[in-house]
């Protein structure tokens, strides 16, 4: 009695096409998408604040930002310029991996992991001079909240590099996509960085 | 075409601790996708035994079947189970399965990621589920394990991004050679507009729950503790978050469809645009806003209301319109050859669409139906749709992958079954939200008729809990033992349909 039953067969082997530039690109479209609805309930409870007087009554101001609480601007300017520094790195690999040269990539890619781990190192040392608990008030807990994602997402960007940087070290750098897909992904890191730079740091 | 799966009778001692082994860390997409189909069945009938349970507990406003400090978090597990426990999963895995033999790709892409999305789907369900039973769902009494409710929900989420992103991945990097994007299967593209639509809302409701889950955990002040959860994530659990996992039904129907008249779809491209207008309920979800009809005031305050209104909730009903129309006008080409599959796939796009339209009606602030069990009615209507053509998608594919066929009159007599117990489950709660029943209460003012529509219901839901038990039955036997399929069936599973 014949067991074997048969079931569609998948197929010829497909050429995979940029997968990894893809999905990077969905990852840093659920990213944006992540960070902008936290960037949305902040501006909506910023508006919503009750408004008090200021300290010499001179005008009426949003009860939002603590007045004990200084944001270091020095640092948190500094980690935007940092950055953009970063994508300006991730580019070099692309252009060095593109004309097979795998010193030059390794370096950039190298540069890339150094201004990864300055951006988080700066965010520590943000929350260190700023020495506020999360429990203060409404403001510390969601100041809290969106930076610590916007560190998380910076830290699974630093794997990605170690990840890109490793496949160069081990002369792989035909990997073109995947180090384009590298600075796809730091380069939405920017523009969400950017973002939250302006509502969180700037306009406080 | 090529055997590839054989039954065996038999297996070795080592072969059952392989196999188990096989199954926990495949990379093949029909067994990650079954995986995720099984233990969303698995969810389906817990979910729609509690639906039950809560039906005949509203029967009388004195019964006792049910502990009065529970009902609240049944009713909110109903909500998170149906939606993310078996909308959800049901859908990416039957694209995780299908997708890709019909895209003509041996794998599926990062198929390891996709599994790893599995098990965070499952840990993250377990742990909701725990939560749920020491009383810690949205609401819940016990804040530690409204804690652990918020983490599960966190895992859960992560695991269907992870798996969209490797379904819409699969679907625009890996079809065969000269295969565009217009020429691949509908339920293909319906996969993709799902997993997309999925990616985009998902980290939205990610991004509140980390803001919940951070006030929950520390001040208890700001997002308003318990009862905050709900505020904040319940958009993600009501319309038009849902009519993002019906997408996948209008894709079924049409495959099948498509495979009927053997591939002689008129305006095939009208297909396509039915779909893609479905998903403009994703603008709706990402604003997290209902866009309600006001129809009192001036004129020109109606037409202001009614502009976002008619583009938010009658754009997708549109969609759902022109997919049924088209399947329907193909239909009448004379060769069509009948499928089985057809009667549970096309019951759950008109339940869908019944939604839909019970949705707009819900959205007309002047009817006063919200808070009513006219909302629960559409969940029902809308998550229960989805299960149905489901069953229909399980009863047209599933003999493709474990090459056995199913038997036609049982298919479609549950799929009949299945869809006069979704009627009898929500109709009445359509009726009774107008006679201001409240939702998600079983005590309280229940109306004068309530008790008759309360015990339709319950009968509803037991009839349709009966015919997931006997559809799950049949699928077991058939994959066992059913006749072995002829060429036939694969005749038209990779055409342009």
């Amino acid at each position: 009695m014949s067991t074997t039953a048969t079931a569609l067969n998948s197929g010829p082997k497909t050429a995979m096409r940029r997968q990894a530039l893809v999905l990077t690109g969905l990852f840093s479209a659920a990213s944006a998408m992540l960070m902008g609805s936290m960037l949305a309930i902040w501006l909506q409870f910023r508006a919503n604040a009750p408004l008090r007087e200021s300290s010499d009554g001179s005008k009426m101001l949003r009860d939002w930002l603590p007045e004990n609480i200084k944001i270091p601007e020095v640092a948190t300017n500094t980690m935007m310029m940092t950055i953009v520094v970063t994508c300006i790195m991730a580019q070099w690999a692309i252009y060095s991996s593109r004309r097979s040269d795998s010193n030059h990539t390794s370096l950039a890619l190298g540069v890339v992991l150094l201004t990864a781990i300055a951006m988080i190192n700066a965010q520590i040392a943000v929350y260190m001079q700023m020495n506020i608990g999360v429990r203060d008030s409404s403001y510390t807990m969601m100041f809290y909240s969106i930076t610590a994602t916007m560190t998380a997402l910076m830290v699974i960007g630093l794997g990605f590099t170690l990840l890109v940087m490793f496949r160069s070290f081990a002369s792989r750098v035909s990997d073109h996509d995947l180090i384009l897909a590298h600075a796809v992904y730091w380069y939405s890191l920017t523009v969400i960085f950017a973002a939250m730079w302006l509502v969180v740091y700037v306009q406080k | 075409m090529t055997a590839v799966e054989t039954i065996s009778p038999t297996s070795s001692g080592a072969g059952i601790l392989g196999g188990v082994s096989e199954w926990l860390m495949t990379t093949s997409h029909r067994r990650i996708g079954r995986l995720l189909v099984a233990l969303s069945v698995f969810w389906m009938l817990i979910v729609v035994l509690v639906g039950t349970l809560l039906s005949v507990e509203r029967i009388s406003s004195t019964s006792d079947l049910v502990d009065p400090t529970s009902t609240t978090q049944l009713f909110s597990f109903f909500r998170v189970g149906l939606i993310f426990g078996v909308m959800a999963p049901m859908t990416l895995g039957l694209a995780l399965a299908i997708v890709p033999m019909q895209i003509g790709s041996q794998v599926l892409a990062f198929a390891r990621a996709a599994l790893f999305g599995v098990y965070l789907w499952i840990f993250g369900m377990v742990i909701v589920g725990v939560a749920y039973i020491g009383n810690g769902g949205p609401g819940g009494g016990d804040p530690q394990m409204v804690d652990l409710f918020l983490v599960g929900m966190a895992l859960v989420i992560a695991g269907l991004i992870v798996v969209s992103a490797s379904i819409a991945t699969t679907v625009l990097t890996s079809r065969r050679a000269g295969m565009t994007l217009i020429d691949a299967p509908i339920f293909v593209w319906s996969s993709l507009i799902t997993s997309i639509s999925l990616i985009l809302t998902l980290p939205v409701m990610a991004g509140a729950l980390i803001y919940v889950a951070v006030d929950h955990s520390y001040t208890r002040a700001t997002f308003g503790a318990t009862d905050g959860v709900n505020a904040w994530i319940g958009w993600a659990l009501t319309s038009p978050q849902i009519f993002l996992l019906a997408i996948s039904t209008l894709g079924v129907l049409a495959q099948i469809v498509g495979t009927m008249t053997r591939g002689k779809q008129p305006l095939r491209g009208g297909l396509f645009v039915g779909i893609g207008l479905m998903s403009v309920a994703l603008v709706g979800t990402v604003t997290q806003s209902f866009y309600a009809l006001q129809l009192d005031g001036e004129l020109s305050d109606i037409a202001k209301s009614l502009v976002p209104f008619l583009f938010y909730n009658a754009l997708p009903i549109l969609g759902v319109l022109i997919v049924l129309g088209l399947c329907l006008l193909a239909m009448k080409n004379e060769k069509a050859k009948p499928s089985a599959a057809f009667v549970p796939a096309f019951f759950g796009v008109a339940m869908v669409l019944t939604g839909m339209l019970g949705n707009a009606l819900l959205r007309i602030n002047n009817l006063k139906l919200s808070n009513t069990v006219f909302e629960e009615a559409v969940l029902v209507y809308v998550g229960y749709g989805v299960i149905l053509s489901s069953l229909g998608a399980i009863a047209y594919f599933g003999p493709r992958i474990w090459g056995r066929k199913m038997p036609t009159m049982p298919v479609i007599g549950l799929g009949l079954l299945g869809t006069l117990g979704i009627v009898l489950a929500a109709l009445p709660y359509y009726i009774a939200g107008f006679t201001d029943q409240p939702a998600s209460r079983t005590t309280g003012s229940l109306g004068d008729n309530s008790q008759i529509w309360n015990s339709v219901a319950a009968l509803g839901q037991a009839i349709f809990l009966l015919v997931i038990v006997a559809f799950v039955g049949l699928v077991v036997k058939s994959s066992r033992d059913g006749e072995i399929a002829n060429d036939e069936i694969f005749e038209t599973a990779q055409a342009n349909v």
